[in-house]
Parts: C-alpha cells; sequence; structure tokens
C-alpha cells in the first residue's frame, strides 16, 4: 500500500510516499529554519505563512517524485498533534483536501510516533521495544509491546532535553539552534564543572533538566562577574556529560527492567553524536537504533511509516472532523 | 499596587503560587518575568496544582503555548520568541478567554495583553532565594494585596 505522509507540525513542510511502511518513494522537506533563525525560535505564525506558501508544491513534488498519481495512493496519514496548532492546521486541512477529493482515507498520526517508526525506514523494528524520544519539545521513554502499543514508562517534568540545549547556547552566545553547536563544541571540551546528573538515582522513568540548565546559567553568570575566562568547549563538553548520562543510565535501566529486544532513539536529539556515542557504550547487550540522520529532524515520511502501521492495526480511518490538536497525547 | 515578597525556597515559592490560584477564575492574566531559571515555570507548576490541574506542567518554549484541562482551562504561554515581533493573533482568544492565562515573558507582548494584569517578576537572589515583585491595577490592587496578605510576608 502506497501512503501519502503528510507532516506541517513545526517549520518545516513535508510531504512523502512510503510503500507498505518501509520503502520511501518520497520525501519532500521544506525547511523554514532560515526564516526562523532571526529570532532564535521557531514563530507561530510566520510557520503558519510559510507552510501555506509551500504546502501546494511540496505535495506536488512527493507525488511526482515518487512517479505515482493520487489514485494510486491508498492512505493519508497526517500528522495531528503535538505542535504548533497553526502549522499543524495547514498540513491537517491540505490532507483532508486530497482524502476527500480523491475518495482515499485520512488518518491522524501522533508526531512522536512518526520519530519512532523512523526507525522503521532503516530495519523492522522487534518487539519488545524501548523507545527514548528526545527532541527540542519532547523527552520520553515509551515501552512497545507491538505496534503502535505505547506505554508512557516516563517523561520531563520540566524542560525538554533540545530545549535546555538551546538555552544553554543561548547563553553562551552560540548561534540558533544551539542544540547541534553544543554537541559539535564539545567534541573539542572537557567535563570540567561535573554538573549534576539530575534525577539519574530516581526510581521512576521521568526526567528534570531545568536544575541543571539553571546551574549552567548561574556558573556562566558567577564567572562572568569574576571576569573569569570562559572555555566554551568546557562548558558544552560538561552540560553535554550531564544530560547524556542521565539519558542513557536511564535507557539502561529501563531496558534492563523489561527485557526488551532492541531500543531506539528517535527525534532531533537523536543527531547528537555525543548522545549516539555514549549510548552504544552504555548499552552493550540489546541493540541501540538511531534513525539515519535525514530522518531524525522532521520529515512526512516517518508520518507515513507510522500511519501505515496504525492502520493496520486498527484498520479504522478518521473521519473529515480530524482537527490538530497542540498537546495530542500518544496513548 | 506594587508589593515585594521574598520566597526562600521551593515551599516559599509553592505557598506564593497557592495564594495566587485563590484568584483564579475564567480571564485573570498574570505575566511573568525574569531570567532563564529564575523559577517561572516553577511557578506555573504550583499553580496548576493548585488549580486541580493532574497532567505534567512542563515548559511551554517549544510550542509557545500549552493548554491544560483543570476545573478552569490553564493557557501556559512563553512568548521569548515573539521578542521582535511583539504580538501573535493566535494567541489572542486564550488570553482574555475562558480560562486563566499565565504568559512567561510577558513584556515582549505588551501590546496584546489587557492593561489590567498581575505581572509577577522573579529576580534570583540566591540558589533558591527569590525576590518576587508583583503590581496590578484597578482589580488587581486588591488581587496584590490579598496575595501578599496569604502568603504572610
Amino acid at each position: 500500500m502506497y501512503v501519502l505522509g503528510v507532516e506541517s507540525s513545526c517549520d518545516e513542510t513535508s510531504v512523502a510516499v512510503v510503500k507498505d511502511g518501509r520503502e520511501v518513494l518520497s520525501n519532500v522537506v521544506l525547511s523554514q529554519i532560515d526564516i526562523h533563525q532571526a529570532y532564535g525560535g521557531v514563530v507561530p505564525e510566520i510557520a503558519s505563512r510559510e507552510h501555506v506558501k509551500g504546502v501546494s508544491m511540496v505535495f506536488d513534488q512527493a507525488i511526482r517524485q515518487a512517479g505515482l498519481r493520487y489514485e494510486d495512493i491508498g492512505l493519508v496519514a497526517v500528522t495531528n498533534g503535538p505542535g504548533l496548532i497553526g502549522s499543524l492546521l495547514i498540513g491537517v486541512n491540505a490532507a483532508k483536501v486530497v482524502a476527500m477529493n480523491y475518495g482515499i482515507p485520512l488518518l491522524g498520526v501522533h508526531h512522536i510516533a512518526g520519530h519512532i517508526y523512523a526507525n522503521n525506514l532503516e530495519r523492522p523494528i522487534e518487539f519488545p521495544c524501548l523507545a527514548l524520544v528526545v527532541s527540542g519539545g519532547h523527552t520520553e521513554l515509551d515501552l512497545m509491546n507491538g505496534h503502535f502499543d505505547f506505554v508512557k514508562l516516563g517523561e520531563t517534568q520540566d524542560d525538554a532535553v533540545g530545549e535546555a540545549y538551546d538555552k544553554v547556547g543561548r547563553v553562551l552566545e552560540l548561534p540558533y539552534p544551539g542544540g547541534p553547536v553544543v554537541d559539535k563544541l564539545s567534541a573539542l571540551g572537557k567535563d570540567v564543572y561535573h554538573f549534576p546528573r539530575p534525577m539519574v538515582d530516581s526510581p521512576d522513568y521521568n526526567f528534570s533538566f531545568s536544575g541543571l540548565k539553571s546551574h549552567v546559567i548561574n556558573l556562566h553568570h558567577n564567572m562572568t562577574q569574576r571576569n573569569e575566562t570562559i572555555v566554551k568547549e568546557d562548558f558544552c563538553r560538561s552540560f553535554q556529560d550531564a544530560v547524556t548520562d542521565v539519558l542513557c543510565q536511564k535507557t539502561k535501566r529501563a531496558a534492563k527492567e523489561y527485557g526488551v529486544k532492541q531500543v531506539i532513539v528517535a527525534g532531533g536529539v537523536a543527531a547528537n553524536r555525543g548522545l549516539r556515542a555514549k549510548m552504544a557504550q552504555t548499552i552493550t547487550d540489546v541493540p541501540v537504533y538511531f534513525p539515519a540522520m535525514r530522518y531524525c529532524t522532521d520529515n512526512a515520511a516517518m508520518i507515513a511509516a507510522a500511519g501505515y502501521f496504525k492502520y493496520m492495526k486498527t484498520g479504522v480511518a478518521d473521519d473529515l472532523y480530524l482537527n490538530g490538536d497542540s498537546r495530542l497525547a500518544l496513548n | 499596587m506594587e508589593k515585594n515578597i521574598l520566597v526562600a525556597d521551593l515551599a516559599a515559592m509553592k505557598r506564593f503560587a497557592f495564594a495566587v490560584a485563590k484568584h483564579a477564575k475564567p480571564g485573570f492574566v498574570i505575566g511573568l518575568a525574569g531570567d532563564l531559571g529564575s523559577g517561572k515555570t516553577t511557578f506555573t507548576k504550583y499553580l496548576a496544582e493548585a488549580m486541580g490541574i493532574k497532567d505534567v506542567v512542563n515548559s511551554p518554549t517549544f510550542t509557545i503555548l500549552k493548554i491544560y484541562r483543570g476545573t478552569i482551562p490553564l493557557y501556559h504561554m512563553d512568548v521569548y520568541r515573539l521578542e521582535t515581533i511583539g504580538y501573535d493573533y493566535s494567541l489572542e482568544e486564550f488570553i482574555d478567554g475562558d480560562g486563566v492565562a499565565v504568559i512567561e515573558w510577558y513584556p515582549y507582548v505588551h501590546a496584546m495583553l489587557p492593561k489590567n494584569l498581575l505581572s509577577i517578576d522573579i529576580r534570583a537572589t540566591g540558589e533558591t532565594a527569590r525576590e518576587i515583585r508583583i503590581q496590578g491595577e484597578g482589580d488587581y490592587d486588591k488581587v496584590v494585596e490579598d496575595v501578599v496578605r496569604r502568603y504572610g510576608n
């Protein structure tokens, strides 16, 4: 079955065609990052306008690159949350137009389910499976006992990992988005500050990065006031080591407790090289998989893949009243 | 009216947020200001708890707006990214709507806020110690007074 995936939850307008949840025939991504860079983050109203501008072209290109016609599509899968409401609505409404016009079933897909299923584009997910989802807006551990069966084991109680990265980047006066730059600089630094590892020993699977962020900011502030030299590389490395230690230790413990066959990491922060390296060192008894770099950031191929498995499991499509939900729950 | 209060630790911050929550009603607008890490989201977590919200209240920075359903809705916004823009029409319906609006970095969208709001400016004075300036005009005069009395400072 050819699934047309549609993703517009944040600042990427993307449409893809994926066959049987595995084979990517096209994955067109129109990024707005250059536009939002000037504001230090995504601005909702600008994002909505840009989605409107690009959406028709992206649909056309995805269909053309796949070498198909709309009549060949068996399912339209669209991200209906969570995300920026104004952005979500553009993709949802465009998807509805196609579904209605060609009489194709329409299915809403959770954005995080998409990130998790990005892994399925590389190799089939094996169950039980543990998914660590880390991005600018999310940090959570989910247990999957089968396709589209998610049990949330824990989540961040305050800041998402990617957000903490961006805020630390802001304090260090690094360009936006801070995450990739902090990752790059930390490769050149040392963990000289030994920041706290928040909640690393708590018995649950929740996370907290706000206190660590404050700790980094306070130290930076105090050192600036004392006119001490700030080695950005060391700050980045110390912060990154603290974050990745917590993520890896908690993931390892959950993987053991639930006896999973594999661990998958999903979301934008899955592109972090420090995290990739440490995860591979920490968890050695079961395989740890990361999506290919091009499927770490927002894209519609992952939504098409997730939509395929959701549809195969439930067999039920959504009606044309489908709406965007900025805080949609995964389960 | 403007008052300054001192908050020594998280327990005191919770007490302060619970005092503010006594005034939660549809159309109540709270503006929060303070540097990164000063405790704006922490204040909001306690406020939500006092409003009977069971969900985890975490940072709204990424999505700008998060909506929580309690006895009345809580609209939690972080408008940091709107600094150079100053407004966002999509947020308007949530401010002065059917719930409580909490706006982190409120000075950045001053033009789109009602003239009357409860503004809370948080300044870190130590590891956990905070100095809070709480300010309001008109109807909010009484709110400021009552919050300070309840907090007992």
